[in-house]
């Protein structure tokens, strides 16, 4: 449809018929807004498919395979039948526990001294840069990095070293997550703790830190997530064992670690242990991915 | 020090002991911009002093300057005195967070913690260490702020969950929950309806018989309405900068029925642009 002169010639707002305003897809533009749509939408589905044919992949295979078992007893030896991982669960919780005693005061104080107590300081500068870097760091590298600092000192692969591996990689999300949230506190807020008579100290700590907190929990449960995932920080510092643990110094079984071993063995009972493995370290990553989506889901 | 001499009214303050605070600001710097000079002003026991003019007339600033909430802003700079009950808060002595414990402040837009009702009005008393029922104190505060009946029923209810009018009124509860002398409200009612600020406005009535009360406002019927003493501030664009100014102070009656000064005139009868 276009104007044309007659339209405007006519313009007496007494004269004017009824404009048609019918939606038609004989018109270019609703036709082409119609296709847009269509191919965002079918793009969309695409980016969905490899979760969804990973997560039923997973079930399909490693599914069967559930029991209890899986984790009250301790990986098998090659030809052996049944067994489970449950030494690679406690080990994984562990180690990931580790890494988030260290990972989560650190991160959280150090999102407190960029958010709230200098933000505009070059030495807040400087960790800000450091710490977006070290969120793209080659996690092999952490792993090597851990070797080399404790693995080699102590003279042992330990669980000590594997949580202090995968601290190094939570931190950066926990202390940028929660500078995120504690920037996102707003000013009213700090200026009514600063006009009833809080000190700097008392208005971060009686004020800022739990409004933000949601925000804080979020970043600590994405961090834990991705940690319980890894496996190269592990590879170099926890390797593996077969056993139940016993000691923080001594090489440490974990899920992802159980996975990368039995799956390249030639026995099927290894290959299926993976497989429910896999399924089942996904499930704990989603438990902290869904917990992560209700703190951050309550308002403040 | 260049007082304003053409305002003899507003040089009294600085000696006259009906004041509770009685500020002579020569200069306010924000870095080298000047945003304020020669105010002379004072915020009388027992009375409501409101501060009105146009956008950027400093009116704010010099509130804020009150209870030292400027301190916030580091490169804020004060020159001249203000002093409350005889001390001048910016002397090198005071620590500016026990300033604002005496002296409160209610801001333009509502600005509860996220934490219960009752914890609202109780925040500022265990700051304190207060050491008498707290309940007790906290149920005060909410009925003098006129909001207990309201919610009195759902006290553990998050204070941001209130309507805007109710929360200002919890704002106001948590600052008089503390005792202060003197309560600074800045565009208190601005982010109200007009219903909310009539009740907002009846509150300061009520509370100008326990607390001296300093209001900004840009609103100068809400002025005439519960103002007893009224500043006028202007803006001086002269010289290329936007500096304000005390233009003129004394009873509301006369600042807007008979002013001293033509720009008040212009001002308080609308030819001000």
């Amino acid at each position: 449809m276009s104007i044309t002169a007659d339209d405007i010639s006519r313009a007496a707002i007494g004269a004017r018929t009824a404009p048609s305003m019918r939606r038609s897809f004989t018109e270019s533009r609703n036709l082409r807004s119609f296709l847009l749509t269509a191919f965002v939408w079918i793009l969309a589905i695409i980016a969905a498919i490899p979760l969804f044919s990973v997560l039923y992949m997973l079930i399909s295979q490693g599914g069967a395979r559930l029991s209890l078992d899986l984790f009250t007893e301790l990986p098998p030896a090659g030809f052996m039948q049944g067994g489970g991982f449950g030494n690679a669960i406690i080990g994984t919780l562990v180690m990931v526990g580790i890494g988030a005693l260290i990972a989560i005061p650190v991160g959280v104080m150090g999102g407190v001294y960029l958010g709230a107590i200098a933000p505009d300081s070059k030495l807040s500068a400087g960790i800000r840069f450091v710490a977006k870097v070290l969120t793209g760091f080659p996690s092999i590298l952490v792993g090597i990095f851990i070797f080399g600092l404790l693995v080699q000192a102590m003279g042992t692969f330990s669980a000590l070293a594997g949580g202090v591996a995968l601290a190094m990689g939570m931190l950066s999300t926990v202390m940028l997550t929660s500078e995120q949230a504690i920037r996102m506190v707003p000013q009213r807020m700090k200026d009514a703790a600063t006009g009833i008579g809080c000190t700097s100290t008392q208005t971060v700590w009686k004020v800022v830190l739990p409004t933000a907190l949601p925000g804080i929990l979020t970043g600590v449960m994405l961090g834990i997530a991705s940690a319980a995932g890894e496996s190269a920080p592990l590879l170099f510092t926890a390797l593996f064992s077969s056993f139940w643990l016993e000691s923080l110094v001594e090489p440490t079984a974990s899920l992802s670690i159980l996975i990368y071993n039995f799956s390249g063995m030639p026995f099927p009972n290894q290959i299926q242990l993976a497989w429910s493995a896999s399924l089942v370290l996904v499930l704990i990553v989603l438990v902290f991915n869904i917990l992560s989506r209700l703190f951050g889901s309550r308002k403040v | 020090m260049s007082v304003n001499l053409s305002t003899p009214a507003t040089t009294a303050a600085a000696v006259n002991p009906q004041y509770a605070i009685s500020a002579s600001i020569d200069k306010i710097f924000y870095g080298d911009f000047l945003a304020v000079r020669d105010a002379v002003i004072g915020v009388e026991k027992g009375k409501i002093t409101g501060f009105i003019g146009p956008s950027g007339c400093g009116k704010s600033t010099v509130l804020r300057s009150l209870n030292r909430m400027n301190d916030l802003i580091p490169i804020f700079r004060l020159e001249g005195r203000v002093d409350f009950m005889g001390q001048d808060i910016y002397a090198k002595d005071i620590d500016p967070v026990s300033v604002r414990r005496h002296i409160g402040m209610v801001f333009q837009q509502p600005n509860p913690f996220s934490m219960s009702i009752f914890e609202n009005v109780a925040f500022g008393l265990r700051l304190n260490r207060f050491k008498g029922n707290m309940h007790e104190q906290v149920e005060r505060s909410l009925r003098r702020a006129g909001l207990w009946n309201e919610v009195k029923d759902k006290l553990k209810q998050n204070g941001l969950a209130l309507s805007g009018g109710q929360q200002q009124r919890l704002c106001i509860a948590r600052a008089i929950a503390i005792e202060p002398t003197v309560l600074l409200m800045d565009e208190p009612c601005s982010a109200l309806d007009p219903i909310a600020t009539r009740i907002v406005e009846e509150l300061m009535l009520e509370l100008k018989n326990d607390y001296s009360v300093a209001i900004v406002t840009h609103n100068m019927q809400q002025a005439q309405r519960v103002a007893d003493i009224t500043a006028f501030f202007s803006v001086d664009v002269s010289k290329g900068g936007r500096t304000g100014y005390l233009v003129e102070k004394g009873p509301t009656a006369e600042v807007f029925g008979n002013p001293r000064e033509q720009l008040t005139r212009e001002y308080v009868s609308g030819q001000f642009s």
